[in-house]
């Protein structure tokens, strides 16, 4: 049983503070994702529960240990880094068992648990190639099951896929997943990819600037995105936002046109209030096109500016009061430029956010 | 059809041109190696020829006659003998240049490692300063250091010159070295780490094996720089105590006779041990060369 706790976990490069004092509680066998833009302090953090970096203030705790000053071969943790960090001068079998070796196991044992490993990865094929006769998958899956021959009680994954292309990065999500379902072991994720983090994680840690923004379950935080940052990092295209201010009981945006207020939300704004109201492009739909009825929606008549179309849906620029937005058509149908069409607002699945400090006004 | 046709016009010019491209690099490579490698072949050619040939005019290109004698001679061997004490000086230069390599290895380890690893005050003016140490020539040094080796009693000694090559290659390593560490991706380490090495396990396990090349690149460099010197150790050696091979070289030239056969044959005994030395460590060399290419 070892779960991760992270209690006021701060990280300092001499005056810089990278790590603001992160509160975090990973349970036992949870697959947890720490998402935000490049300097947010992810990696930071997870290199602080690997051990690779000193802990400025705050504890780690992993199972009942305080691991602050232990080295990260006390820790007993696995991490699979970005650049695989495979032993070039070492075969595959070497690289599985090096860990093993180093912990003084016997032969038979190493092989044991090399061969296991490398079924489970599918590598039994690729024992005696060293890592400069692999491609990108494999050197990925050898970097896997160096990390889990050790049984060891947490893994740590450093942006694994982002050196491998597109397809493969989808193939090895699902591999990644396969492998948790399998081994059962507390996951810290680290990407910078917001579908990754939807598509892995039991929950996501949304970070910026060294403070976590929001912690939840994928749906939890798409659904319910603390603040203007959460809403846009997390879904593809990311939110739209839509300056306006509250008047009878509307938003009224920059030009005057008037979109009404959640139902939901009425309660939470006043009047005179700046605010932005988020909807996400998969909300705003040609009436017809859309992805199912809304029950609160409201019609506004657009121009189209630009059409991408992606085969069964279609991505489509417009612009409200001024400010380009995106919206999606679903259903195969050419739209063209300059065509003006009737889209629907799902105002059900609408947010608004204070312009002032970007928080959502939801009340959770 | 159109590309069936088309090709036997072409094909004749298009080799021709390449082939009379390929035939002016040869020649060329040809001529620049004579120029590079005629000394030196007519250095070890003397070697084994006598006197009397060497100092023939015209010049006697082919020679007429084989004679290890010359060998025979400075060893002390047969009936002609020169008295150089040759086999002194060839165990000084072995004492001196392997010692002074190897604590220049260890030294340029250490200070490699420390510089592509770690972060510190004054990182980048301690590298500076060794590089332009190593841009002084080594005989702007010889006054200083002869007056401080007067004092210090390490005139004539081996202990002296050891100091001195350390010093002279000391920049030069840690330069090679943290070329060689830097290449070797930092996450290695770490990856070891995780998996249950020290970082002293790290560095001997991983990194140390990645830059062999490059260590024993360094190392021959530093040798060849030891073994090869001549204008300190002329300066700081006396007698049979510490004399090298290049200084005992001059052992050869008296007030008015140079003893041509003996130097040819003394100086072949000098290139025999950097050739064998290089020979061994170049698959090393290349490899350090190529060492791009295997990153994990």
């Amino acid at each position: 049983m070892a779960g991760i706790s992270l209690r006021g976990v701060e990280k300092h490069y001499g005056s810089v503070r990278v790590v603001h004092g992160i509160d975090l509680e990973i349970a036992h066998e949870e697959f947890v994702v720490l998402v935000g833009p490049s300097g947010c302090g992810k990696s930071t953090t997870l290199r602080m529960i690997a051990g690779l970096e000193d802990i400025t203030g705050g504890e780690v705790h992993i199972g009942d240990r305080l691991v602050n000053d232990l080295p990260p071969r006390k820790r007993n943790i696995s991490m699979v880094f970005q650049n695989y960090a495979l032993y070039p001068h070492m075969n595959v079998r070497d690289n599985l068992g090096f860990g093993l070796k180093i912990a003084g196991q016997s032969p038979a044992v190493i092989t044991e648990r090399v061969n296991e490993a490398a079924t489970i990865l599918g590598l039994s094929e690729l024992l005696d190639r060293t890592p400069a006769e692999l491609s990108g998958g494999q050197r990925q899956r050898v970097a896997m099951g160096r990390a889990i021959v050790r049984h060891p009680d947490a893994f740590l994954f450093d942006e694994p896929l982002s050196n491998l292309d597109a397809k493969l990065r989808g193939q090895m999500r699902a591999e990644i997943k396969k492998l948790h379902q399998k081994v059962k072991t507390t996951v810290v994720y680290v990407t910078h990819d917001q579908v990754e983090a939807m598509t892995l994680a039991d929950r996501i840690v949304v970070m910026r600037d060294g403070y976590i923004e929001q912690v939840g379950t994928p749906m939890d935080v798409f659904n319910h995105p603390v603040n203007t940052f959460v809403a846009s990092f997390i879904g593809s295209p990311p939110m739209n936002m839509l300056p306006g201010v509250i008047a009878g009981g509307q938003v009224r945006l920059a030009d005057g046109t008037s979109v009404p207020v959640p139902h939901r939300l009425t309660r939470a704004v006043h009047e005179g209030q700046s605010v932005l109201l988020g909807i996400r492009p998969d909300d705003i739909c040609p009436v017809g096109h859309g992805l199912g009825e809304t029950a609160e929606g409201t019609d506004l008549d657009l121009t189209v500016t630009l059409a991408e179309p992606l085969g069964m849906e279609s991505l489509i620029y417009t612009s409200v009061a001024g400010q380009e937005i995106q919206a999606k058509l679903y259903g195969p149908r050419i739209v063209q430029p300059g065509e003006v069409l009737s889209f629907r607002l799902a105002l059900e699945r609408a947010h608004l956010f204070d312009a002032t400090n970007t928080r959502s006004l939801e009340v959770f | 059809m159109t590309v069936a046709m088309s090709r036997p016009m072409t094909a004749p010019t298009r080799p021709l041109k390449k082939r009379a491209q390929s035939a002016a690099l040869w020649f060329t490579t040809f001529l620049l190696m004579v120029i590079m490698c005629v000394p030196g072949l007519w250095v070890v050619l003397s070697a084994f020829r006598p006197n009397r040939e060497i100092l023939a005019k015209p010049p006697i290109w082919v020679p007429t006659e084989i004679t290890l004698g010359n060998f025979a001679k400075i060893f002390g061997f047969g009936a002609e003998q020169v008295g150089i004490p040759v086999t002194s000086y060839f165990m000084n230069s072995m004492v001196i240049a392997l010692t002074s390599t190897v604590i220049a290895l260890i030294i340029g380890m250490a200070g490699g490692y420390a510089f592509a690893r770690y972060r510190f005050r004054f990182k980048g003016g301690i590298f500076l300063g060794l590089m332009l140490f190593r841009a002084v020539p080594g005989i702007a040094l010889s006054l200083p250091v002869f007056m401080m080796w007067s004092r210090l009693g390490l005139i004539d000694t081996q202990m002296g010159l050891i100091i001195v090559y350390v010093s002279l290659n000391v920049p030069f390593t840690i330069w090679l070295i943290d070329g060689f560490f830097r290449q070797i991706p930092m996450s290695l380490s770490e990856a070891a780490q995780v998996d249950g090495c020290t970082r002293w396990q790290a560095f001997w396990k991983i990194e140390f094996p990645l830059a062999r090349s490059g260590i024993a690149a360094a190392g021959v460099f530093a040798f060849l720089t030891s073994w090869n010197e001549y204008a300190l150790a002329s300066q700081v050696t006396r007698s049979t105590d510490s004399k090298t091979l290049p200084v005992g070289l001059m052992d050869f030239t008296a007030q008015f006779t140079i003893d041509w056969a003996g130097m040819c044959a003394m100086a072949v005994i000098i290139i025999v041990p950097a050739l064998i030395m290089t020979f061994l460590v170049q698959k090393h060399l290349i490899a350090g060369l190529t060492f791009g290419g295997v990153k994990g």
